[in-house]
């Protein structure tokens, strides 16, 4: 085997377009990242790696065939279903909240696993019923992503429950649920929710309020919306140049190398930034559309809609709380945030995503 | 068949699914659309706004507090400095269990119970965001032990800054006052005057004496740093700095030395004495006696300290030579013998013959003498020199109160010297109109024949009394009083020249009478022998008393069976030397008795201490003992 046919062999399951949209963002972030950390190369190194072993997973996985990533679906469920359960008991709590577990020789959080986990059990389920889908299969479907959910939200870590919550709806909106379904609990939820509101945490509802008006406590609750849209507003068209956003480089920013990273962007690169970073996100959920759309199977059609709409969601959920128009719910920028748990997660998706290309193309030809 | 059918419907799945992939990608771009239109007002429409935030975030004006004034005497010695040194500072606003904290501080920097109590007077009264001092004057090892821990106490840190400092302490009190902590009273007026700006940053303002009369003088111009800060409020550098101004320096009229001769001079009396420089108005002592210390003002007094000045039944807090207001006593007389000559109602040379009381006509009230069987033939010049009681009864009764009070109006009674202090009252001088309207009365002859002797409603204050000594041994050219020789100011800057405030046009055959009666009050047959004894000088005078309890008809005032503060106030007034003079003084010695025993001494020491640059020798305090009689 000579080194062309190496480097076919390499490249043969990964998709080269989806690749290069991804190794964008790795740019973006260890770019965004040195300004972010105020020059700190240590932490650049430090994603440098974590964006490394997401490649690496993102191989291994890619060249996975389907029916490998379909069976690990229950175990992962169940394992990651009983951690959760084990967070809720014997949980390490940090910063007021339980999220974390500590297995000896590290502290882990079970719910980044469930990121993963909850649309594979979901589309696996599908497929298996895929024959005769009654309403039955949606109930028992709704329930396998309305479980860890609750728990999540329990811990209470909103932002991750809202991811998952919403990835599972997903899957049930392309298999199929029913309009009248949708519609019905659309409305349901909307009528409940004043008796939900006293049920939520005193912080949930803190960011809640928050949101209606940040202005009502400057220097605590509503400290990080309005630090957040100053450096965004502050950054005008053109921005203020790289390494030079004042928001950034003095302090005023908080988790500006996580989930307010693109503060961070926004101040230094302005809109003309934000339409790149933008383009950049519209090219990589476009060609994951484009992978659904051609999807050959059930599962492989849920599974990648569902992790393409997904990393939508985060994007958007991100970027609308750090330009104010969302609740500060503690999601990170995709991709670009630092954080390796992240990053494994997304990883693991875009390599199912790119199986699920490959593998057909394989079958096609 | 069934082929067929599955086929169909596995069409039918991928449209289906298809459709909502498609809802999907629109639902996607929709919520793009939204974060775009977002960006967009943010980033365009209100990007100016926003950079305003981002600037005011970043920038921080800091207020350079200017150095005050410094105060020194006429010949330089410095009355009010500043000096460098430590203070502790807490912002209550960043402190949540305000005696944890002060528990914790007193394990590494002593806070005496003296201390805590004064922060916990200052927290009552301080206005918003103001750092109050827990501890002052922190010693160096303090410095450093706090130091060493302060990132255990935010919103508490260590501040060096000026301190301002009396030396002289109670000696120079009453004149120069003392500054103190900015109140929120004292803000209101700076911000209707406009002066509010000019305070940032200051803690500190002139309260009484002084300081606060010269307050703008000194404090100078605020200087401003603009300085780029984190948002933990450090300073990571300077963009622009306007250096503050200091503020000026006050040179006073005032000798220290001599003040301090003064002040010594009472001992243990209480009382008043205000010199002047008769050729310009300058205020040479000025002394209001007991003081205080003003150093325990500035970063302000403890309870304890101020209940024990502030309910002392010798008021010390009390700037008795601005704001005590006495009857004047004998020391009327050259100006009542002054006025009666002025409008021809006694020629020099008539004589009355004085049996040791005076009664009004068709009354039997018998006005005594203070001496008892009268002093015989009696002229205006003796009537001066020995104090004749008798002699102004009759002249106050032909002169008229309207007559009087035209008269001593013009020596500045009854109305504000215009000194350069705060809180300068005006006495009073009656007349028939004042009595009216004061007390719905008319004006009776007899007030008029207890006024001519100084009783009655007449009250000066010693400034008063000081002024209208000056004003005659002027000759009548009077210069307002002032405490402030020189403000600090630029070589090419001119300071105006004293002007005279007015001219009585006193003929000199007049003036020549009244002032060698008044050489001849110090001399051997005057009331204040002993006052020039030994002096190569020559000292006009006058003795005085001001009763403060009245005497019952028939009964004799004895100083020892009345309780010390209900004595008699002792007056001498007195300007040296008598042909050509450099100083006149007033000076009050509260219960002091007679003028010529208590009050002539001091005015004594101060002259030669003035004139001869002698300090005081133990024996003279002796000198006035040997004085004929009272009065």
């Amino acid at each position: 085997m000579n080194l062309r046919q190496l480097k076919q062999r390499f490249m043969l399951h990964l998709d080269p377009i989806l690749l290069a949209g991804l190794g964008g963002f790795m740019f973006v972030s260890l770019l965004l990242l040195y300004s972010a950390s105020d020059g700190s190369w240590m932490r650049v190194l430090s994603q440098f790696i974590n964006f490394l072993v997401g490649f690496a997973v993102l191989w291994i996985v890619a060249n996975m065939p389907l029916h490998y990533v379909m069976r690990a679906a229950i175990p992962m469920y169940v394992l990651g279903t009983i951690l959760l359960i084990a967070v809720a008991l014997f949980g390490e709590i940090s910063h007021g909240a339980r999220r974390w577990l500590n297995i000896g020789v590290a502290t882990i959080q079970p719910s980044e696993l469930m990121k993963f986990a909850v649309p594979l059990m979901m589309a696996w389920y599908f497929e298996k019923n895929e024959a005769a889908l009654t309403l039955k299969n949606y109930f028992v479907a709704s329930l396998l992503f309305i479980l860890p959910v609750g728990l999540i939200v329990r811990q209470p870590d909103l932002g991750t429950s809202l991811l998952i919550g919403a990835s599972g709806f997903y899957v049930l909106f392309l298999a199929g649920l029913s309009w009248r379904i949708i519609i019905g609990s659309s409305l349901a939820a909307i009528i409940s929710a004043p008796f939900v509101w006293p049920m939520l945490h005193d912080y949930q509802r803190h960011r809640i309020m928050m949101l209606l008006d940040p202005s009502q406590d400057a220097l605590g609750k509503g400290y990080h919306t309005i630090q957040g849209m100053i450096a965004v507003g502050s950054g005008g068209i053109l921005g203020k140049g790289y390494l030079s956003g004042t928001q950034t480089h003095l302090d005023f920013l908080p988790e500006r190398t996580t989930d307010f990273i693109f503060a961070v962007w926004s101040e230094e690169f302005g809109l003309l930034g934000n339409l790149l970073l933008m383009g950049l996100y519209i090219f990589v959920i476009g060609r994951g559309f484009i992978i659904t759309a051609n999807a050959s199977t059930y599962f492989t059609r849920l599974m990648a809609g569902s992790i393409t709409l997904t990393f939508f969601t985060y994007t958007f959920v991100n970027m609308g709380m750090v330009s104010g128009i969302l609740p500060v719910v503690g999601v990170p920028l995709p991709l670009v945030s630092y954080g390796g748990t992240s990053i494994l997660t997304l990883m693991l998706g875009f390599g199912v995503l790119m199986s699920i290309h490959t593998h057909q193309r394989l079958v096609k030809t | 068949m069934t082929r067929k059918i599955e086929l169909k419907d596995h069409q039918r799945e991928i449209y289906f699914f298809r459709l909502r992939l498609f809802l999907s990608i629109g639902f996607t771009a929709a919520m793009l659309f939204i974060l775009l239109l977002r960006f967009f007002y943010l980033q365009v429409m209100r990007s100016d706004y926003y950079e305003t935030m981002a600037e005011s975030n970043r920038i921080y004006v800091v207020p350079i507090v200017p150095n005050r004034g410094i105060i020194t005497d006429r010949h330089g010695v410095v009355l009010a400095r500043n000096y460098a040194g430590y203070t502790l500072e807490v912002s209550p606003e960043k402190i949540g269990d305000m005696n944890k904290v002060i528990d914790e501080i007193g394990k590494l920097v002593e806070i005496k119970p003296k201390d805590l109590r004064r922060f916990n007077k200052l927290m009552a009264e301080r206005r918003s965001l103001q750092t109050l001092p827990i501890r002052t004057h922190l010693t160096d090892e303090e410095v450093a032990r706090f130091a060493a821990q302060r990132y255990r106490f935010p919103g508490v840190e260590i501040k060096a800054r000026l301190f301002r400092e009396y030396p002289y302490t109670d000696i120079t009190s009453h004149l120069l006052g003392y500054i103190g902590r900015i109140n929120q009273q004292e803000i209101d007026v700076l911000d209707t005057a406009n002066l509010a700006e000019n305070y940032q940053g200051s803690d500190y303002i002139g309260k009484t004496g002084i300081e606060q009369s010269y307050e703008k003088e000194m404090h100078g111009v605020t200087g401003f740093e603009q300085v780029e800060v984190d948002a933990g409020g450090r300073a990571v550098r300077m963009l622009s700095r306007t250096p503050p101004q200091s503020g000026k320096n006050l040179m006073l009229t005032l000798d220290a030395k001599l003040q301090q001769v003064a002040v010594e001079a009472f001992g243990n009396y209480r009382g008043a004495l205000v010199a002047i420089d008769p050729n310009n108005g300058e205020v040479l002592a000025f002394v209001s006696k007991p003081g205080y210390d003003p150093n325990l003002f500035i970063d302000g007094i403890d309870t304890e300290s101020w209940d024990a000045l502030n309910n002392s039944p010798e008021v010390p807090l009390n700037n008795r030579a601005i704001r005590g207001q006495y009857p004047m006593g004998s020391t009327i007389k050259p100006f009542m013998a002054l006025a009666a000559l002025h409008y021809g109602i006694r020629s020099p040379t008539a004589t009355i013959s004085d049996p040791g009381y005076y009664t009004l006509p068709g009354s039997s009230h018998q006005y005594r003498d203070w001496k008892k069987d009268g002093h015989g033939r009696v002229d205006m010049f003796k009537s001066i020199q020995v104090s004749c009681d008798t002699y102004y009864y009759g002249l106050a009764t032909d002169l008229g109160i309207d007559r009087m009070h035209e008269f001593l109006d013009l020596f500045g009674f009854g109305k504000k010297t215009g000194i350069d202090l705060e809180g300068e009252v005006s006495g009073l001088l009656p007349s028939t109109a004042w009595k009216m309207a004061r007390y719905k009365q008319i004006w009776y002859p007899g007030d008029t024949v207890s006024a001519g002797i100084g009783q009655g409603y007449h009250l000066v204050t010693p400034l008063q009394l000081a002024f209208a000594t000056a004003t005659l041994a002027n000759d009548g050219v009077a210069y307002r009083p002032h405490l402030v020789k020189e403000i600090q100011h630029s070589p090419n800057e001119t300071q105006p020249e004293q002007q005279p405030l007015f001219d009585l046009h006193i003929p000199p055959d007049q003036l020549a009478l009244v002032k060698s009666a008044m050489v001849a009050v110090t001399q051997p047959g005057g009331t204040a022998v002993g006052a020039s004894a030994g002096a190569p000088y020559s000292i006009a005078g006058k003795t005085g008393t001001a009763q403060v309890v009245a005497i019952k008809q028939g009964e004799k005032y004895d100083a020892r069976k009345v309780s010390e503060f209900n004595r008699d106030h002792a007056w001498f007034i007195a300007f040296a030397p008598a042909d050509k003079p450099r100083i006149a003084l007033a000076v009050l010695v509260e219960n002091g008795g007679h003028g010529g025993t208590t009050a002539a001494p001091i005015a004594r020491k101060v002259m030669d201490y003035y004139l001869l640059g002698k300090l005081p020798q133990p024996s003279l305090a002796v000198a006035g003992k040997n004085a004929a009689g009272r009065d």
